[in-house]
Order: structure tokens, then sequence, then C-alpha cells
């Protein structure tokens, strides 16, 4: 081969790694340096980019570092962005020196070895609900503390249900829930809208169901997960659920019921304030359980957790920023401003004398159950996956429900 | 600048499979290198010289090995070794050869890709090049107006991916969508475009398509300017018909642009991935998903990423795109010998 035509074929090579490498390279060149230079600054991460340096929550991570004699630097990232970010950083060596993320990635982080435990850390988590804490602790131990926690609930439009002749209280199991979107139907409106889409967002919204049947993450082909599985398919052949599902994520799902048209939604704590924008009237629920009573969902929310860090004696600084922002006043300050529910039982009684609304939600989180809880911890995204695909699977009709979850488990394994 | 130099002697030496049987003249010991060119401004030939080459080289050769080399040996790197969140943190992932590939191959997800792919790819490459020479011969019909409708049709190009894929699963959504809403007012029953494991695929290549025109159509436009006016006048004499003028002067002589509006076509397409992933996350139940998504997918779409896999998938896609480069290549060659 002579050289032009060897160096074209150089050229050739690198056109095509360059167009395909943009797209799959996984480089752990360009993160930036988490650590600064001196003793006396702290950084932080966390995944609100929503707050900007004016915000209240910047100023109270800048308080709490003043009252710890240190200088803070935060740096906000997106939530899908930030376990990757996370996970480079510790491979590099530069950690945060607190880390607040979303409740499923902690488990992840621990397994990875790169979070401390409360025993190294000297957080004092005593206080936060025992249900919340489990989202965070994996083979016996505890590796942060939630700064607040979200979870779902039935959104219902009162006009709506009032032309169908429906009485929200009736409404206690999936048959009288299936009974009341059949009213629905039958007045003209739309019955219920969810999100089945193929990501987390779909498993999160499918467990109410999945618990609520008393089915297992264990054991995705058990009858009451099929059962759970065939409520959805069924409201979708008989026209109680759009078929847009499939697609919705919570927020398209929330458009739709924001159009008033929809007597049910699934939906989540933070769609609170945009519930009192809707221009309707509106109430909550709980997910009812198959048989009755209050079905468990999935906790949402963030945890802080601390980071290891080459230097230990940072660890003592650190814990003190932590329980700055985790104190009551904080908490209730920040669950207040996020709109979630705080994680320990007094400040949620606060939250409730100071805004009556959002009772419904405290219950809600206490009945609710973290994902990665039952020492699921690394398992669950595993399960997690083929749960939705199986969700997928079944409403897009590609497989029976029974066939889909069956398939789904044996993925698992 | 470095001829200047050059001895005409030598320049009657012949450097390239001449020289062999040419009789060298003695003062040269190597007679089929070129000779080391003196600078104008006096450096002398040799070790300076080398290493006045290689400054200016180290620009470009830095930009590859960082931007280009680096990513692509971590990306093999990745591939061949066994990477928990855990050993991707300490950096002690066990080297285990093919099993990613093996992993890949034997997935069930593997199969569907693959057609998935290939479908994709041909369908919208065959789509594409049609529609957009279609529109380019009536462009050049330089009608009232055509300039004008030339660059409307160029919107798709310009705006970003996110927005047009955005609009797409918009007006196609099941149930509030557009498209629906006609076909339901021509009496049609509505279709669940990016819902419905038989539709899905089928909702992206038509999204992909619309993309993919108004390059074509820039490409063999460009390409219709440089057929000279008087083949036409000549065939117009001989009674050629439209049709016929187009199968006997238009498409033969357009065929050296074609080639290459098709090929970068086929990487383009090849690694299509906002689109799909906008619009159905290559879902429902893998209905959709190509080797671009389904790589995401395993890399970053889960909580926990397989990064070993995902590698392996991306290289899969490497390679198809090499394959087509090197095809590219030939292809070129065989133009530029004719």
């Amino acid at each position: 081969m002579n050289r032009s035509a060897r160096r074209r074929l150089t050229a050739a090579v690198v056109t095509a790694v360059a167009v395909t490498a943009g797209a799959t390279a996984c480089s752990s060149g360009g993160s930036s340096s988490a650590k600064g230079a001196d003793s006396k600054t702290y950084t932080i991460w966390d995944p609100y980019p929503q707050f900007d340096k004016t915000s209240d929550w910047a100023k109270l991570l800048d308080g709490c570092g003043t009252e710890a004699g240190v200088k803070i630097e935060r740096t906000a990232f997106d939530t899908s962005d930030l376990t990757n970010k996370a996970l480079l950083a510790a491979q590099q060596g530069n950690s945060a020196d607190v880390l607040i993320v979303d409740n499923p990635v902690v488990s992840t982080l621990a397994e990875a070895g790169v979070l401390t435990t409360t025993d190294d850390n000297k957080l004092d988590t005593s206080k936060v609900n025992p249900n919340l804490l489990a989202a965070g602790q994996s083979g016996g131990k505890t590796y942060g503390t939630p700064i607040g926690a979200n979870t779902l609930a039935l959104y219902y439009n009162k006009a709506v249900l009032k032309k169908a002749g429906v009485d929200v209280a009736s409404v206690k199991d999936w048959k009288s829930l299936t009974a009341a979107l059949a009213k629905v139907k039958e007045a003209g409106k739309k019955g219920i809208t969810f999100s089945a889409i193929g990501t987390e967002e779909g498993s999160f919204q499918f467990l109410p169901w999945f618990w609520g049947s008393g089915a297992k993450l264990t054991a995705l082909d058990s009858d009451q997960a099929v059962s759970a599985l065939s409520l959805w398919k069924n409201w979708l052949g008989k026209g109680y659920a759009p078929n847009s599902v499939i697609n919705n994520t919570q927020t398209t799902s929330w458009q739709e019921f924001a159009s008033g048209d929809y007597a049910f939604a699934e939906n989540g704590t933070w769609q609170l304030a945009n519930a009192e924008k809707a221009g309707f009237q509106y109430g909550v629920i709980p997910v009812p359980a198959a048989s009755g009573g209050d079905a468990a969902a999935p906790t949402g929310g963030e945890f802080v957790t601390v980071p290891v860090q080459k230097d230990s004696g940072r660890y003592a600084t650190t814990q003190k920023l932590v329980s700055c922002l985790t104190n009551s006043q904080n908490l209730l300050e920040t669950d207040t401003t996020l709109s979630y529910v705080a994680p320990t039982t007094e400040v949620q009684q606060k939250q409730v004398a100071a805004n009556p609304k959002l009772k419904p939600w405290v219950a809600a989180v206490q009945a609710a159950k973290g994902r990665t809880s039952d020492d699921l911890g690394t398992k669950y995204p595993k399960i997690s996956e083929q749960m939705w695909k199986a969700v997928q699977s079944a409403l897009s009709g590609s497989a029976s429900p029974k066939d889909a979850l069956g398939s789904a488990q044996s993925a698992v394994k | 600048m470095t001829h200047t130099t050059q001895s005409p002697e030598r320049r009657l030496v012949p450097d390239r499979n001449g020289a062999a049987t040419a009789a060298p003249p003695l003062a040269r010991t190597r007679p089929r290198r070129r000779p080391r060119p003196r600078s104008q401004l006096g450096v002398p030939p040799g070790e300076a010289w080398g290493r006045a080459a290689w400054a200016f080289l180290a620009p470009v050769t830095l930009y590859l090995a960082l931007f280009y080399a680096y990513p692509l040996y971590r990306n093999l790197d990745l591939s061949l070794r066994d990477y928990t969140v855990r050993s991707f943190v300490q950096g002690d992932a066990p080297f285990t050869g093919l099993a990613n590939y093996r992993t890949v191959f034997d997935d069930p997800t593997f199969a569907p890709a693959l057609v998935h792919t290939v479908v994709f790819t041909v369908v919208c490459l065959f789509f594409q090049y049609a529609l957009g020479l279609a529109l380019a011969v009536f462009f050049n019909q330089n009608f009232r107006l055509s300039a004008t409708l030339r660059a409307l049709f160029l919107v798709p190009w310009l705006l970003p991916l996110i927005v047009s894929a955005s609009t797409w699963s918009w007006m196609l959504n099941s149930d509030s969508g557009i498209v629906n809403s006609t076909l339901h007012s021509l009496g049609i029953a509505p279709v669940n475009w990016l819902t419905s494991p038989s539709w899905s695929l089928t909702s992206v290549i038509i999204a992909n398509i619309w993309i993919g025109v108004p390059f074509n159509l820039v490409v063999l436009y460009s390409g219709l300017q440089s057929i000279p006016e008087s083949l036409y006048e000549a065939a117009s004499l001989d009674g050629a018909s439209a049709w016929r003028r187009f199968w006997s002067i238009t498409f033969p002589l357009l065929r050296p642009v074609s080639a290459i509006t098709l090929l970068l076509g086929l990487v383009y397409t090849l690694k299509v991935f906002d689109i799909i992933w906008i619009m159905t996350k290559g879902g429902p139940a893998d209905s959709s998903t190509t080797f671009a998504t389904w790589s995401y997918q395993l890399g970053f779409g889960n909580l926990l990423p397989a990064f070993g896999p995902g590698a392996a998938v991306g290289n899969l896609l490497v390679a198809a795109a090499l394959v087509f480069g090197l095809i590219y290549l030939k292809v070129q060659r065989k133009q530029a010998l004719s």
C-alpha cells in the first residue's frame, strides 16, 4: 500500500472514530476539580440547579459554612448527571466533601466504595423516620441522612368526579377505583393518567400498584405482580387510561391532568405548586392497595452523604456542615422550598401546622418505602430495568402481563 | 520553498519507480530517499530540521491523540474489562478479554437491535436520497420563488434536534397528536405511532427522513449545477423525453456526487441517537432500539451503569462506520482512476 493510501486510511479511521466516539466514549477527561486547594474550603455537590447563588438554599449552605468556620464551594448538577459525575470524581480522587444525591443512587455509590458510613462520619440519624432512612442503608450500614422526601399519590379533579357522580370517599381499593373510572368514561371524560415510560420514572410510578398488590421486588413474576400489571393493562384496553401513558414522563402526564379532562393523575409531592396553578379544584388521596388500605408508594428525595476523603481530618468539619444542613429549623426551610416532606416526625408536624394541605402527603411519606430498601441495594437497578421493560411490553401489547413479567424475572436472575 | 535549493541534477533522477533502474550518481548512497531540503533560513539539515518538523506536527498530533486516539483507547479498554461501579472507581477492573462482547452477542436485545439498525439506516438513506434528488431536480428548474422555497426546505436541518424530535413526538402522540386527529377527521382509525411496537420504528424513520432530506437536497442540487446545460439542449434536439434525459444524463453524471452523499448519509444515519431517544427511548419493548440507543441505555440509562457492555456496543458501531469508511475510500480511488 502506498503512502498516500495509508494516510487516507488513517484519515478514514479517524473520521469513523470521530463520528461514533461522541456518542459512546466514556472519557474521564474534563472533570471539574472538586477540591479547593486549601483546607478551609469545603465543596458541596447538589442536584438543585434550579437554585442560583442568590437562592435561600445557597445562602443556607454559606451560612452553615460560616458557622463551621470554612468557605463553601457549591456546584449544582442535573440529577441524571450527578451519579456519573460523582463516580468519575471518586475515580480521580477528588470527591466533594458533601454530596447530595437521589436516594436510590446511595446504595450504588456505597457499593462503589465512594461513601463513608455513619460510623465514620458520626452523623446523627436517630430522629429520621426509619422507612426513609432505609433507602440509604445497605448491609447493616447507613450511608447518609435524607434531606427531605416526596412520594406519589393520586390527584383528582373535583369537577370531573362530580359530573360523573363519583364520591371520592368510595375509592378504597382497585375495584372501586376501576368502577369510578368507568363512570368517568361514561360521563364523557377521561379516567386516569400516569407515566409508564421506559426509564426509572416508569418503575417509580408502577411501584405503588406493584407493592399494593402484595408483590415483592424479589419475585417479579408472582401472581400479585401479574394482577398489578393486568390492572394497568385493563385500564388501557378499556380506554380508562390513554395509550400515551407508555411514553409519558411524569411531567407530560401532569400536563394531561392539567388540561382538566382527567379525573385522576398519579403524581408526586413536587406538583403541589403546579396543582394550585391548574385552575380547578383538586384533591389528593393515597394510592389504594388491591383490597383496601393504602399502598406503599416509593420514596423520592435526596440524601446528604459524605464521600470518602484521603484526608480523614476533614470529616469533623464535614459533620458540622451536615448537622447544620439537617437541623430541624433548616430542614423546615429547605423542605418548604423544595416542596418536600421532612424526614423527621417533629418537622413534619410543623409543616402540617403551617400548611394543612400537606397532611395526605405526610401520611403517604410515612407509609412509603425506599426502592433500595429490604437490603436490595444495587440489585434494585437491575430489577427496576426489567420491571419497566415488562410494563412497556404488556401495555404496548407485545406480550401478556404474565409473559412479560415472567421473562423479566428470568432476566434478573 | 524547500525546492529552491535542490540541485538541478538531482531533479533529473526519478525519485519513484524509475529510481532503481537509473544509474545513481556516485555521491548518493540511498537513491530512493528524497533529498533532505535545506531551509532558506540557513538551518542545516539534520537534527534541528527534524525537531522543527516535529514542532510543526506537534499541535495536530497532540490534538488527534488527546481527542481521538485516547477516547478510542479508553472505549476499547472499557469494553475489554469487567467494570462494576466499584472497580470503575478503584481502577482495578480485571481484564476479561471478549467477555463483554459475548454478553452483548448473547443478549436477547442484540438481534432486534441489529435488524433495527440495518432497517433504519437503509430505509432512511433510500428515502432521503430519493426525495432529496427529486426536490433537487425540481428546484433546478429555477421557477419564481424557487430560491425561497428551497431555503424553506433547509429548516429541518437548521433546527436543533431536540426541538424537531420533541415536536415530532407531540405530533405523533396517540391521544392528542395532530396526526391522529387529522386521521380521525378523515375517518381513519388512530395509530399508536410511538407506543405500539409495530409502529415505533416507522415513526422514528419518518422523522429522521424529514431531517435528512435537506442535506441530500443541498448536495445534490449543487451537483446538478455542474452538469452542462448543452447536454440537455442536445438531448432535446434529439427528441429525448424528460424521463429519458433524467436517466441518461442527470443520473449518470450525478454519480460521483451521489456516492459521496450516500456514504456521508450512511455514517450519519448509523449513529442517529437523539431522535430515537427523545421520541421513544428505543421502546416500547425494544421495538425501536438501535445500536446507538442500546449503547447509551447500557452505559447511562440505568441507575447502575454497565460500562463494559455499553462500550462494546459502541465499538461495534465504530467498526461498522470504519467498514463504510473503507468502502468510501475504495470508491473514491476508483473514481480518481477512471
